[in-house]
């Protein structure tokens, strides 16, 4: 018999607790004793039976008569059976609240008949839209409290339908229930009969486990490599889909491909010819290929998306707030990334829905927001295949924040940041970029000067040409006099124009990087995301150089007298004048033309040169 | 799968994650039923191989048939085993109630054994269903250091992420059979023919439903001398699992207090 797992949510007092120990006594779930113990615990304390002390084991529970810690007891009936999730109502304790219902297969709502709809049944209820519930059930409960009054009943529905419809959830049912006295739960009440409809255990029956999916592509993200006899076995979790013996299964984020030899199983009669979602494995493969934890298995023709920048809709769980701009290790299955909030879209405040934008989110507040990754991440869709859609965020050893991943409106960044494997050609049959390194002697990439007008890229940039050229390297300089003169002669220097002037700086470099050129840019680039886009074309031969000089200097030096102009108002949106330069946050190098000399500058990025593009003997 | 396939699958993912995460680690073995379907879980979760330390806690004052049964299956399943002497009685807490007290040798024990193997993590084979406080547990469940749990201010734990933080001194108490039941642990037994210490079943109308030291566990009236009619009796009894154990009811906390200082 499968088992159901069922949240209870709701504000606080509305009875939650008081549900599920009623339930399990009507039942018969509870034991003798139990029920003894509980009478005399609730009498010592002057209350009548109290059910709530089912579930509300701790003293302090007890004695405050609330719930602190999410719990879960198991009901069986005749023809189902149920993992029941009782978590607390107060704001303080929305970690317990999320930990019990994120494994939920199925959401009641507990609204009290005489408050309505509250606070924490707002908050609740988002919650659950947010870990993807769609519908839920509802009971207004403490109908004893309101006379079993069908008109409140009625009132009540209606305002809890208005609220829900607000989240994005359906109420599928609403019951009247009295949780104290039993009314509706297992039986029917016989202080209701103007209600027709079911109790709540039959309405339960409607409910059914969420099914393994079987049906999507193969996810099989790698949890450990075991080494403990002749065998190297690779374990993993299969998340999604099915593989078999014989099955070439792509590696990410190598794409290196093996066949599965044997799917290995420790007391078994028969030999494991096929697995399936839900099911740890252990795989031997048929070619000794590099894999570790953190590796993802598909299919070749269903890979996952692969990309650098990605939406994500965030619950921030801790009590320093989520900067912008800041960075923070993603754990996605057993995928582990360091992430830099790239972009605040929007921060919902789940206490009244209200939306607003910043560079901060606050304790047990949503936001949507972009997040980058230096290294390419793996993924899916979190609506097409939640187990490889949703991810929780570190800060240090703590988990700061649980996150659902949405890439549909990736493009609308302007980022080209990510590609489906099928458009990657295979490269055997070409000359690849290390061959070209090693007829050039040194590795290529692109050294992408970014600083305000008149800190000095240019100078650098042709000072550092002259000397590699000297030195026999390939190198190249794009500045603003060979790219505007002609690749960009179209464009002006609106906004639009420069951002399309630095994209095509960023496409031309990465050509001629791959070529085997090492390439200095030497644009001012003022802007954050024009610079990662550029750094998303080729994460592993971009490198960021910071060419930091005040701006009071700049307009000191002023060699081209645009200074001069700008403050005439004869150029508007000048970088520095009329319109920002975004500092990066965390350069490859930095120099400082203010503090330092041409010379020293210049020997600064000799040194980088030399420890990142030198080619060893071997390589 | 099967509700038995999808609970010994997240066993299995779960052992695989503390293997994975702590070098330092091991598994705790009552000789007691769940903890005989840990030691299973871990020979699939490692294809036959248990690949740390297990560890028994030894009062003393086990049943004869327990230690015979520790010794046959220690051999039989190749166990890396240490076993871990109580302190004596006097040195507990004299404030303590008799049952708690004697438990409490054991929370004693493996302090000891942490403290002298700088243990990061022990895998232990508790289940919600079992007993209240149990039921609020995490399954990565962080300990000061002084073993204590604070059971208000546990890490958030969803979508199978894991607290792996480690102050020193602290270490982390891993929960593998949380999210399984006592007729789950019967019908995996029955399923896997695991081996178990002949007092589960009947003899002359008594057996024992929960196993602990011999003068402070006590057997319930049954006639369920078969795994079948152990299964048959869990579908329709009255009686709590741990009714049994004098300790869990000498006070109404006795047993929050207990684990909050460390027990199992």
């Amino acid at each position: 018999m499968e088992q159901i797992k069922l949240v209870i949510a709701g504000h606080i007092d509305h009875g939650k607790s008081t549900m599920i120990g009623r339930i399990m006594q009507d039942i018969g779930a509870l034991h003798d004793d139990k029920i003894e113990l509980l009478k005399a615990i609730s009498k010592r304390r002057g209350m009548p039976m109290e059910w709530a002390f089912v579930l509300d084991a701790m003293r302090t529970e007890r004695e405050q008569g609330i719930t602190i810690q999410t719990t879960q007891v198991f009901l069986k009936t005749p023809t189902k059976s149920y993992a029941v999730i009782d978590v607390p109502g107060h704001k303080e304790f929305l970690n317990n609240m999320i930990s019990g219902a994120a494994s939920a297969d199925a959401a009641i709502l507990v609204v009290d008949a005489k408050e309505g709809v509250q606070d924490q049944t707002r908050v609740h209820s988002y919650i659950l839209r947010w870990l993807g519930f769609d519908s839920v059930l509802v009971t207004i409960n403490k109908m004893d409290l309101v006379n079993y009054s069908k008109e409140r009943f009625d009132e009540l529905r209606f305002q809890v339908n208005k609220h829900l419809k607000k989240v994005g959830i359906i109420s599928t049912t609403i019951l009247p229930v009295s949780a104290r006295y039993g009314d509706g739960l297992v039986h029917r009440s016989q202080n209701m009969s103007w209600f027709t409809g079911p109790t709540l255990m039959s309405s339960l029956d409607a409910f059914w486990p969420k099914p393994m999916p079987m049906e999507l592509p193969l996810r099989l993200p790698i949890q450990d490599i075991y080494k403990f006899d002749e065998r190297r076995i690779i374990a993993g979790r299969i998340e999604s889909g099915k593989l078999k013996v014989g099955d070439t299964l792509m590696f990410a984020p190598n794409n290196s491909t093996a066949k599965v030899r044997s799917i290995e199983a420790w007391g078994v009669k028969l030999p494991v010819l096929a697995a399936s979602a839900g099911q740890c494995v252990g795989i031997t493969l048929e070619d000794h290929i590099f894999v570790e934890r953190g590796f993802l298995a598909s299919h070749k023709t269903n890979p996952p998306v692969q990309t650098y920048f990605f939406r994500a809709r965030i619950f921030w769980l801790a009590n320093t707030p989520l900067e912008l701009g800041r960075y923070y290790k993603l754990k996605l299955t057993t995928i582990e990334r360091i992430v830099e909030v790239f972009k605040i879209e929007k921060v919902i405040d789940i206490f009244d829905l209200s939306e607003h934008s910043g560079n901060q989110i606050e304790r047990n507040m949503i936001g949507e927001v972009v997040l980058h990754t230096r290294a390419m991440l793996y993924l899916d869709e979190f609506t097409f295949n939640p187990h490889l859609g949703r991810f929780v965020l570190f800060d240090g050893y703590d988990m700061v924040a649980g996150g659902l991943v949405f890439i549909d409106k990736v493009q609308e960044l302007g980022l080209i940041s990510y590609k489906s494997l099928q458009q990657i050609p295979s490269v055997e049959d070409h000359v690849t970029i290390e061959n070209r390194w090693r007829a050039n002697g040194h590795k290529s990439g692109v050294l992408w000067l970014t600083g305000l007008s008149g800190s000095g890229k240019s100078t650098l940039a042709l000072e550092l040409e002259n000397i590699l050229f000297r030195k026999g390297w390939q190198v190249c300089v794009l500045d603003g006099d060979n790219i505007r003169s002609g690749l960009s002669a179209d464009l002006g220097y609106s906004p639009s124009d420069r951002h399309e002037n630095i994209r095509r700086v960023g496409e031309i470099a990465r050509l001629f990087a791959n070529s085997g050129v090492l390439v200095i840019t030497a644009f001012i680039s003022p802007y954050r995301s024009d610079r990662a886009r550029a750094r998303a074309l080729m994460p592993s031969l971009f490198h960021e150089i910071y060419v930091n000089a005040s701006l009071d200097s700049c307009k000191k030096r002023d060699p081209k007298g645009l200074y001069k102009k700008a403050n005439n108002g004869e150029i508007i949106e000048f970088t520095g004048i009329s319109s920002p330069y975004e500092v990066p946050s965390s350069p490859e190098v930095e120099v400082n033309t203010c503090k330092q000399s041409i010379n020293q500058s210049i020997e600064k990025m000799l040194s980088y040169i030399q420890a990142k593009f030198a080619l060893e003997n071997n390589e | 799968m099967d509700h038995l396939d999808f609970i010994e699958a997240y066993s299995i993912y779960i052992l695989r994650e503390a293997f994975n995460k702590f070098d330092r680690l091991v598994m705790l073995w009552s000789l007691g039923k769940d903890s005989n379907v840990m030691l299973w879980l871990a020979k699939k979760a490692f294809f036959g191989h248990i690949p740390c330390p297990v560890v028994f806690c030894d009062t003393g004052k086990k049943f004869p048939d327990m230690y015979s049964f520790q010794k046959k299956y220690t051999k039989n399943w190749n166990l890396n085993f240490i076993r871990q002497e109580c302190p004596p009685i006097e040195e507990i807490d004299p404030t303590l109630t008799v049952s708690v007290r004697s438990a409490a040798r054991k929370t004693e024990a493996l302090k000891r054994l942490i403290h002298e193997l700088e243990l990061q993590a022990v895998i232990v084979g508790i289940r919600r269903d079992e007993e209240s406080t149990r039921a609020k547990e995490r399954i990565f469940s962080p300990r000061g250091e002084n073993a204590e749990w604070n059971f208000r201010d546990q890490p958030p734990e969803f979508w199978d992420h894991f607290m792996t933080k480690l102050l020193p001194g602290n270490h982390i108490r891993i929960h593998p059979l949380l999210h399984w039941t006592e007729l789950d642990i019967w019908l995996y037994i029955q399923r896997e023919s695991i081996p178990v210490v002949p007092l589960y079943f009947a003899h002359n109308g008594k057996r024992y439903r929960s196993l602990g030291d011999m003068d402070i566990t006590k057997p319930v009236t049954s006639n369920a001398d078969t795994i079948e009619k152990i299964i048959a009796e869990l579908l329709v009894t009255k009686i709590a699992e741990r009714s049994g154990r004098m300790m869990d009811y000498e006070t109404e906390d006795a047993f929050e207090l207990l684990r909050s200082a460390g027990y199992m």
